[in-house]
């Protein structure tokens, strides 16, 4: 990747943070560690990768997006916003009944959400769906998906697994946000998922292990799941909880909370120094 | 009524027939054999997915084919369907009313020898409170193939509760059928039995029994419990003043609860339910089920002349 592609990349992923925090905190609640940890993953499919068009949402012939961790709702509705689905200034209306940025992702009501989610596990799923209906109609679209690492505790992600494999979905391409924490605590303590790797590579997976906030890595790793053929490619996404907020950073008391007023503006005075300093 | 047809056989043959249309396709979770969808995967094997022992997996899955413009029939038992995969009918398929269409097949205790675990009665109450599904419980052969056909012809989420014992054909070949239009299938002036699924056949063979007492009973058949037909229950409430519900399924949330929703809310009239009453069912031959849980002509007829007695 080039440097100044790089460059805007990181620019987007620092206003897609932004948004992330402005939602959460006029909001009150929602769930910003793991929307954080997941920007710079969203900002390279939206802004790079992803064949969309945001006048044309329901293209039949789109690339796909599922967040099967669906709470992580922020950052796909910032990551929407800055994308032009809809106007940023929208995303201070998230989770009032005022507005049509219901809590966790609808695919009715927000232009570009491609599936609802919120029950962890399902989301998979209908990527797995998505992806099996475009191999009978000879779609040539491909499908991609956003897991939490706590999420693979779900028993029906690995039903998902089976028959993505099973089904030979070349055009699934999904990521675990694998930022080590969950709600509880830590994922090895509260129900451990290790080896997650391992555990793909056994479903039948071709498994990439990155660094999700290195726009090379994960460049690299998309690239690598379009060439490989016969199997879907998960991709590991080593993150930071709560990344680019400091106070929030590997803390798992945000992975559901929001901001107070000047935690708020502490976030917002830091990502905005970061967005500076570029 | 001298034919007999599982629903669930008339479910297969109907997918089989509509398979043409290139935008169905049709999952099933390891019990093709016995849902019938494999007469589908015969003439349209690239279009028929078993998704293994997963049923849950197997409805999100028919969501995302769905997001993407397939009319998607998804089968197993209903106890697995509307029980163990609800959540994912519920947060995939009813949420965002994607076009899918559940095809579930062993529903009530007529299932029989595999027991109580295997043998759902809430169904109809669980698919029924979920917003914008429609609930579809058809009475024989003939009124499956078609509701099979209107399902597939109509957008949004549809649960389809079909059998596993042969049951009478009831229906001329040819009949006509509206989605949430019950069919009277007899007059008459003193009390109206409403049934639906396997409980039809009986309630017209109560209506004779009552005819012989004298008694006119109206016989309705409400093969779409939801959106329900309030104009044929209300217009049967206020000309015969007493109205009796038959299914196999709990008297909780049921037919019955349907039934009386519409009644208590516009003609108030004498009611009576003939169903499974709050309990589990249990392993046996089907038809000895069916006397040992009243789901017989013989207590349809006991209990209606006890309503008559409440007018």
């Amino acid at each position: 990747m080039d440097d100044r592609t790089k460059l805007e990349l990181k620019k987007t992923a620092t206003k897609i943070r932004m948004g992330i925090i402005t939602a959460v905190s006029s909001a009150g609640s929602g769930h910003p560690g793991g929307s954080l940890s997941l920007a710079d993953i969203l900002a390279f499919l939206y802004f790079r990768e992803m064949r969309i068009d945001p006048k044309n949402p329901k293209d039949p012939d789109r690339d796909r997006f599922v967040l099967s961790k669906g709470h992580c709702t922020p950052g796909l509705y910032s990551t929407l916003a800055n994308r032009g689905y809809f106007p940023v200034e929208d995303l201070t209306g998230f989770r009032q009944t005022s507005s049509y940025l219901e809590g966790h992702p609808n695919m009715d009501k927000v232009p570009g959400v491609d599936m609802s989610t919120g029950s962890l596990g399902q989301g998979i799923s209908a990527a797995v769906g998505m992806a099996l209906a475009g191999k009978t109609d000879k779609k040539d679209y491909r499908v991609y998906a956003a897991l939490g690492d706590g999420e693979l505790e779900e028993g029906q992600v690995w039903e998902a697994a089976m028959a993505a494999a099973h089904y030979k979905l070349d055009n699934l391409t999904a990521f675990v946000d694998y930022n080590g924490l969950q709600i509880d605590g830590k994922i090895t303590d509260v129900m451990n998922p290790e080896p997650i790797a391992d555990k793909f590579i056994a479903f039948g997976w071709n498994v990439i292990e990155i660094d999700a906030h290195d726009f090379d890595q994960i460049e690299d790793a998309v690239n690598k799941a379009k060439e490989t053929k016969g199997k879907p490619t998960m991709i590991l996404a080593h993150s930071i909880k709560g990344k680019g907020v400091s106070y929030m950073e590997n803390q798992a008391s945000w992975h559901g909370s929001a901001p107070k007023k000047e935690q708020t503006e502490q976030a917002l005075a830091e990502l905005k120094d970061y967005l500076n300093s570029l | 009524m001298s034919e007999k047809i599982a629903t669930r056989v008339a479910y297969g043959k109907a997918l089989a027939e509509i398979g043409k249309n290139e935008n169905i396709v049709v999952l099933d979770a390891d019990l093709s054999g016995s849902t019938k969808t494999d007469s589908f995967k015969k003439q349209y094997p690239e279009r028929h997915f078993n998704i293994g022992i997963a049923e849950g997996n197997m409805m999100a899955v028919a969501a995302g084919m769905a997001s993407c413009g397939k009319t998607v029939f998804a089968s197993t038992f209903a106890v697995f369907a509307a029980g163990r995969a609800y959540d994912s009918i519920r947060n995939s398929i009813g949420y965002p009313h994607l076009n899918v269409k559940i095809g579930a097949t062993h529903a009530g205790i007529t299932l029989g020898e595999d027991g109580a675990s295997h043998q759902m009665v809430e169904d109809i109450a669980l698919m029924r409170a979920i917003p914008g599904m429609t609930v579809i419980s058809p009475a024989d052969a003939v009124s499956t193939n078609a509701m099979v056909k209107l399902a597939a012809e109509m957008y949004g989420p549809v649960y389809l509760r079909l059998g596993r014992l042969d049951v009478p054909v009831i229906y001329e070949a040819g009949t006509q059928f509206e989605i949430g239009k019950g069919n009277q299938l007899k007059d008459g002036k003193d009390i109206t039995i409403i049934a639906t699924g396997f409980m039809v056949a009986p309630a017209l063979k109560a209506a004779e029994m009552l005819k012989e007492d004298g008694v006119s009973a109206r016989v309705i058949d409400i093969h779409t419990i939801k959106p329900i037909d309030s104009d044929i229950i209300i217009k049967a409430a206020k000309e015969t003043g007493a109205i009796i519900t038959c299914e196999e399924h709990n008297l909780f949330g049921g037919l019955g609860s349907a039934v009386s929703e519409v009644v208590v809310k516009n003609h108030p009239v004498p009611m009576e339910m003939v169903g499974i009453e709050d309990t589990f069912g249990e392993s046996g031959k089907p038809i000895e089920l069916v006397e040992k849980y009243g789901l017989t002509p013989e207590n349809i007829y006991k209990k209606s002349k006890a309503l008559l007695n409440r007018k």
